[in-house]
Parts: C-alpha cells; sequence; structure tokens
C-alpha cells in the first residue's frame, strides 16, 4: 500500500462543508428533489460521514406533479442507503387553504412549495437546510453564500449577508433562524456530470433519452400530463426527448436528445449552446424571478 | 479536474467586465440564452455595446443602480481547467469584498487603464494582495488600443508598478505584466500581432500553465471538524477524526501531537470514503485514526509534533473591518480560528491604514466598516496560532460579534 491521495478540490470542498454543518448545527436536514443535483448531495453526504451513517435525514417537498420515474428512485436510494426520508406534500398546504393553487396557461406549484418548505422547517424545528442549488446555474444564486442565513420568515436579506473568508463557515443562529446550505456552490453543471460519470452515480431514467407526449409552448418542449395545463391549439407529439434538470412536471421543459449514458450526456453538455436553466419555466417568468423566491423563502 | 480560483477587482471604467465577457466568450462559455439575455438587456438599456456585468450583477438592486455591490462569482472552463472568478467592485466602500475575494483566491488579476496609469484604486488592490498573500498576481495594463499599443506607455506603467512592489515584505509574490485590450480582444486569451514587442503570455496562456503546486507548501495542520463514531458492530471501537488538511501532506506513521491537549500519538490510517491511503495531500478532507485511543474533539488541531505553532493568550493581527458596527478596544467578540472558537477583548488599537494607503495613523481609537488595522487580543484561553505569513489556514481568523452573530471583521496573525 503505497496509494497517495490526490484530491479533488470540488468534492473535498463539498465534504468539508457537510462536516461543518454536522458539527455547528443540532439538527439539519437535507433537501431532496430526486434531482441529478440532490443525488449528488447524497453521495458526498456518505463519503464525508464514512464508516458512519448520514446524520441526517431527507426532505422532499413533493408537488405532487412529480414524475413518477423520479419518485420511484427516490424510494430505491432511501432503501438501499437506509437513509430516513421525510416527505411533505403541497397539497396538504392547499387543502388546509394556507396557499391557492395556480390557474390558467402557466399554472405551477412551484411558488407553493415555500410555504410547505417552511411549515416542515418549523414542524421539525431544522436549523440547517442543506440544498443542491449551484452558483452557475442563475444569477441571483451566484450571490448566495455557502451558509445562507434566512430569518424566522425564512426571507433572504440578501443586501446583507455574512462575508465568508477562506473556508471560515460562520453558521451562529438565533432561535427560529435558520441556514440554508449549499455545498455544491462552487460546481458547474459539467462538473456535476463529470462527477456522476466519474462515480457511477445512478440517476433516474428521465435524464437519459426517451419517447414522451409533449407540445412545444414558447420554445420549450413541455410535457403532456394531466397536471399541465393546455391550450387546444397546442399539438401532442411524441418526441426523442431527456431532461436536463428536474423540477415538477409544471416547471421543467424537456430537450430533444438521442443521449442514453452518462458519456453522452457529458459530451451533449460540452457542446451544448442553452444553459440548464434555460429549460427552467420558473426562471422565466420575469429577469429577477429567482431573487423574489429567495427572498421569499424558496431555497 | 484542476480548479483555479481567482480574484478580480477593478470599476466598469477599467474595463473589468468586457475583460470577463471576453474570457467567457473566447472560452465558449457563455450559453446562446444568457447571451441573448445579455443582448436584450444591454438593448433595453440603451447601450450600443453588450454589456456583460449584466450576465454577473445578479441582484435587482445591482442591476438598477449599474454597480456590482457583492461579490459575483462566475465560472468557466477549458480543456485543462475550471476557473472560477470571485469579482468584486474595486472603489474604497467595497474594500471587505475584495479581502473576501482575495482570500479564497489562487491567483488575482489587478487592472490598469493604459491611459491612466497607476492611480489609487491600484494601490488598494495590490496593499489587499500583499497583506493576503495572493502568490500571483497579473497586472493587466488594459484599453492599449487607445494608446496605440504603444510599447513605452506599458514600461512606464511596470516601471511605476515595480516601484510599489519595491515596498512589499513579500518577495515570494510572482507579478507577472500583460499588455492587453478586452474589447479588442488582443493578449486575452490569444496573443495579438498587434504588441509584437511582447513576448509574454496572453492572460489565458498564463492561467493555463499555472500549476497548483506553486501554492507555498507551509506547515501540515489538521484541524478536527467532527469525530466520527459509527454505531455498527464492525466498527465498534472506531473513532476518525474528519477535517481537511492544509499546509502539506500527512503520512501514515507521522507523529503528531494534538492541540490544545499536547498530548501525541501517531497516525494509524488516513481514509477517504472507503479507501486507505499511505498519504494525502494538503487540501485533502480526509478522516484520520490515531495509534492511541486519546480524547479528541472538534476544535483540536492535529499538528506534527516538530512543527508546533505558536501559543499564548494574546495576539497581534492585520484586521479588515465588516461590520457596521465599528470596532473599538474593550469590545468583546468570539474569534474563530480554524475550527475552534474562543471569545477575545480588544486590547488596544495599533493603527488603522489611511485608505489612501500613503501612511498609517497610530492615533487612531476605532476600526470602521472598510477600514484595515493593526489590532492588538486578549484572549479567554490559549490558543495555538500560526503567523500568516508562514501558514494561511493557522493564521486567519473571523470576528463574530455576540450579539448579531454576523462576521464582523477578518483578522491576519502578526
Amino acid at each position: 500500500m503505497s496509494k497517495i491521495l490526490k484530491t479533488n478540490a470540488l468534492e473535498s470542498e463539498a465534504i468539508y462543508i457537510f462536516r461543518e454543518v454536522v458539527a455547528q448545527f443540532e439538527n439539519p436536514v437535507l433537501l431532496f428533489s430526486g434531482g441529478k443535483d440532490s443525488i449528488t448531495l447524497v453521495r458526498l453526504a456518505q463519503k464525508a460521514f464514512y464508516p458512519g451513517k448520514i446524520p441526517f435525514p431527507l426532505l422532499h417537498v413533493d408537488t405532487g406533479h412529480n414524475f413518477p420515474e423520479t419518485i420511484e428512485f427516490r424510494d430505491k436510494l432511501v432503501e438501499e442507503l437506509g437513509l430516513n426520508l421525510i416527505v411533505r406534500h403541497v397539497q396538504d398546504a392547499i387543502d388546509e387553504g394556507k396557499v391557492t393553487e395556480e390557474t390558467g396557461k402557466y399554472s405551477s406549484r412551484n411558488m407553493l412549495q415555500t410555504t410547505t418548505l417552511l411549515d416542515a422547517i418549523e414542524e421539525f424545528k431544522f436549523d440547517a437546510c442543506i440544498g443542491g442549488a449551484r452558483r452557475d446555474e442563475e444569477k441571483a444564486r451566484a450571490k448566495e453564500r455557502i451558509f445562507s442565513v434566512r430569518d424566522d420568515f425564512g426571507q433572504w436579506d440578501e443586501k446583507n449577508q455574512r462575508p465568508e473568508l477562506f473556508d471560515l463557515l460562520n453558521g451562529k443562529i438565533e432561535i427560529g433562524q435558520n441556514v440554508r446550505v449549499f455545498p455544491i456552490s462552487n460546481w458547474t453543471e459539467l462538473d456535476v456530470w463529470s462527477y456522476i460519470e466519474q462515480e457511477h452515480i445512478e440517476i433516474p431514467s428521465i435524464y437519459f433519452s426517451h419517447k414522451r407526449e409533449t407540445f412545444v409552448r414558447d420554445g420549450l418542449i413541455w410535457s403532456a400530463s394531466k397536471y399541465v395545463y393546455r391550450e387546444e391549439d397546442e399539438e401532442v407529439l411524441e418526441r426523442i426527448v431527456r431532461f436536463r434538470t428536474v423540477g415538477d412536471m409544471t416547471c421543467t421543459a424537456a430537450v430533444e436528445s438521442d443521449a442514453d449514458t452518462i458519456e453522452q450526456i457529458v459530451k451533449e453538455i460540452k457542446v451544448s449552446t442553452i444553459s440548464e436553466r434555460g429549460a427552467r419555466i420558473d426562471d422565466k417568468r420575469s429577469e429577477a424571478a429567482m431573487e423574489k423566491r429567495k427572498q421569499q423563502g424558496y431555497f | 479536474m484542476e480548479v483555479l480560483k481567482i480574484a478580480t477587482a477593478g470599476s466598469v471604467d477599467d474595463g473589468k467586465s468586457t475583460l470577463i465577457g471576453r474570457l467567457l466568450y473566447d472560452t465558449k462559455s457563455l450559453t446562446d440564452d444568457k447571451l441573448e439575455a445579455i443582448e436584450r438587456n444591454s438593448k433595453k438599456k440603451g447601450y450600443d455595446y453588450l454589456d456583460f456585468s449584466l450576465a454577473t450583477d445578479g441582484l435587482v438592486a445591482e442591476r438598477e443602480q449599474g454597480i456590482t455591490i457583492d461579490v459575483a462569482h462566475i465560472y468557466f472552463s477549458t480543456k485543462k481547467k475550471s476557473y472560477i472568478i470571485a469579482d468584486t467592485p474595486g472603489h474604497v466602500e467595497y474594500t471587505r469584498n475584495m479581502v473576501t475575494g482575495a482570500s479564497q483566491a489562487q491567483a488575482s488579476i489587478i487592472l490598469i487603464d493604459a491611459r491612466k496609469g497607476v492611480i489609487e484604486q491600484t494601490y488598494r488592490h495590490f496593499f489587499i494582495n500583499n497583506l493576503l498573500r495572493v502568490k500571483q498576481v497579473i497586472v493587466a495594463v488594459n484599453k492599449m488600443d487607445l494608446v496605440d499599443y504603444d510599447q513605452q506607455v506599458f514600461e512606464n506603467i511596470k516601471a511605476d508598478f515595480e516601484k510599489l512592489n519595491a515596498q512589499s515584505s513579500y518577495e515570494e509574490q510572482k507579478i507577472t505584466f500583460i499588455p492587453i485590450s478586452a474589447l479588442k480582444g488582443d493578449n486575452v486569451a490569444q496573443k495579438t500581432d498587434s504588441m509584437s514587442w511582447y513576448t509574454g503570455d496572453s492572460v489565458l496562456d498564463f492561467l493555463e500553465a499555472l500549476k497548483p503546486e506553486q501554492e507555498e507548501l507551509t506547515a501540515a495542520r489538521f484541524p478536527v471538524q467532527t469525530v466520527i463514531r459509527p454505531k455498527k458492530d464492525e466498527f465498534h471501537d472506531y473513532r476518525g477524526y474528519a477535517g481537511k488538511i492544509y499546509g502539506s501532506s500527512l503520512k501514515v506513521g507521522d507523529a503528531v501531537t494534538v492541540l490544545p491537549s499536547l498530548t501525541s500519538s501517531k497516525i494509524k490510517s488516513i481514509e477517504f470514503f472507503d479507501e486507505q491511503y499511505e498519504e494525502a495531500v494538503a487540501g485533502s478532507s480526509v478522516t484520520i485514526t490515531l495509534e492511541n485511543d486519546i480524547n479528541v474533539t472538534r476544535g483540536d488541531i492535529l499538528v506534527k509534533s516538530d512543527e508546533m505553532p505558536h501559543a499564548a493568550k494574546t495576539l497581534t493581527a492585520s484586521v479588515c473591518w465588516m461590520d457596521g458596527k465599528a470596532l473599538i478596544p474593550g469590545a468583546k467578540y468570539e474569534i474563530q480560528h480554524n475550527t475552534n472558537r474562543v471569545l477575545a477583548k480588544i486590547d488596544s488599537i495599533e493603527n488603522v491604514i489611511s485608505t489612501d494607503y500613503s501612511g498609517e495613523d497610530a492615533s487612531a481609537t476605532q476600526l470602521t466598516l472598510n477600514e484595515i488595522g493593526k489590532v492588538n487580543f486578549k484572549l479567554s484561553k490559549n490558543l495555538f496560532f500560526d503567523n500568516y505569513a508562514d501558514n494561511k489556514a493557522g493564521g486567519s481568523f473571523i470576528l463574530i460579534d455576540t450579539q448579531s452573530n454576523t462576521t464582523a471583521g477578518v483578522g491576519f496573525i502578526g
């Protein structure tokens, strides 16, 4: 045995952040959507605490409009790794009258997730919520700290953020506040895919090329589903597509693609001329769509 | 993939966003939808050029006022490396952001307008890069197209800058001068024919050639983040110390001392996930087990027994103040040094550096937002630390306001 560990800077940074979370907070949780970024987080957490188990639960805020493939995958992963999964449903907040379902052409439960998330934080008294957001995704996210403090209404005060120097993360908060933690802040989409390739991480099938009933609106490919509002003149066609990013059906657009292996996906992304969030319907609402959602407590 | 973190500081007028835009554009890192958004919003603002700052100014307030308030992170990659640029505004009121950006950086780019030469802002950037000991500094003399690519202009600026550098106490700092035109793309990603008198690299070629080992190796420090104790039968007596290695490599068999308890032991294993290693280099997040069953907790530091740091209940540090509430003698703050926190009292302020960097004010009674000064601290207990000049991780700390919990300042010991 004369092995020298050559470090992967981004992986090492993420593991460092996970360990700071567990050391500085009493009740952390990992926000798990079933997308590739949160799946990558699970792998990193596994590495950070090995041979121990991942010392916090996963929380899935379920809009009820998920791709069934994602839910299936989630349950399998939780079972295999012996994780503790908490699911909270947007439907419950609707039934209780806390939020009102959006109607019309662009209706989505994306914005409604915030209420369910904040309720879950209060219910379980989570003081740190670990998320897979990356700074390269979107320009408001590019301003986000690694430890990002939220007040007791879940609000982000973007103009008054704590400076973060060297590796020194300050997680001190008042009771009622919580911190959103982003271990893969500095990763790009390509970094995530390269890591998934290198680590042979399993991901849901909807990331790979498949046949799907779809229609085109505003230049984006939408899934035809009972959850997605469709005008009569919006024609449904079967297309060969895959998803680059996975939210729920109402806010995630597909891309036409033949890529059915990770290698092909990596190749496709390297030459892609459209950014990942170019396929996020939720970002297109306005120039400041993400910043506004974050101020309200979105992750 | 290799990652290089770079800090840039400067104002719109220096052509900084044009330089970054150029790097993104020439490395094909801007996707069509992002480029279209920049075109659309530039047009909306009535500009006849592409304002690349629109890609990085992520907050509504920044776009409204046309200024960068906060550190922006920009990502691009080549076949060789992934680059992360921490881009900060260059004005005096953003000193704290510049310090933050430089604290993460392995290399830094200082932009100088060829028509203006070395100005106050240049002093500030250089001072910060010097204080934080950023090893590789690129001085990019921009807008060479506006001075007819005149070699003499470049040489004069170089001479002025070297006069500044002559006062530096950081001899190992490497300064590289590159004449560029960000607007025309000269010497940014590609060498240009317009300045045949310049024989060095383009900015990107220079960055591509930088090797991570050009970071200085110093004494190894292993601050313990958390103790891993799996509750599984096969790992019944397992105690793994989780942390990141700083300074230089650690090897199995190294004789180590645990601070502050001063107990000694030997490294039994270095683990990363389900693999064991003989050696791990600086920057690795690993788990270490020791030969003896001794008491080690978060906040402790493992060091090689022949590389002990200083131990004291007082310390002196250069502090950059980052809070609206001024630092005054007598006030108490919590110091976070690596993974350890101790209570500290401000004993006295030795001096405050004047904002035009012409000298120091020894009569100052407080340190206000964005000021840098030398401060003496009294600590509630013994701290094991290095001088920042000898060891970055062992010589830096943040000051946490015990009431607001905010990060109020940063200190560089020595």
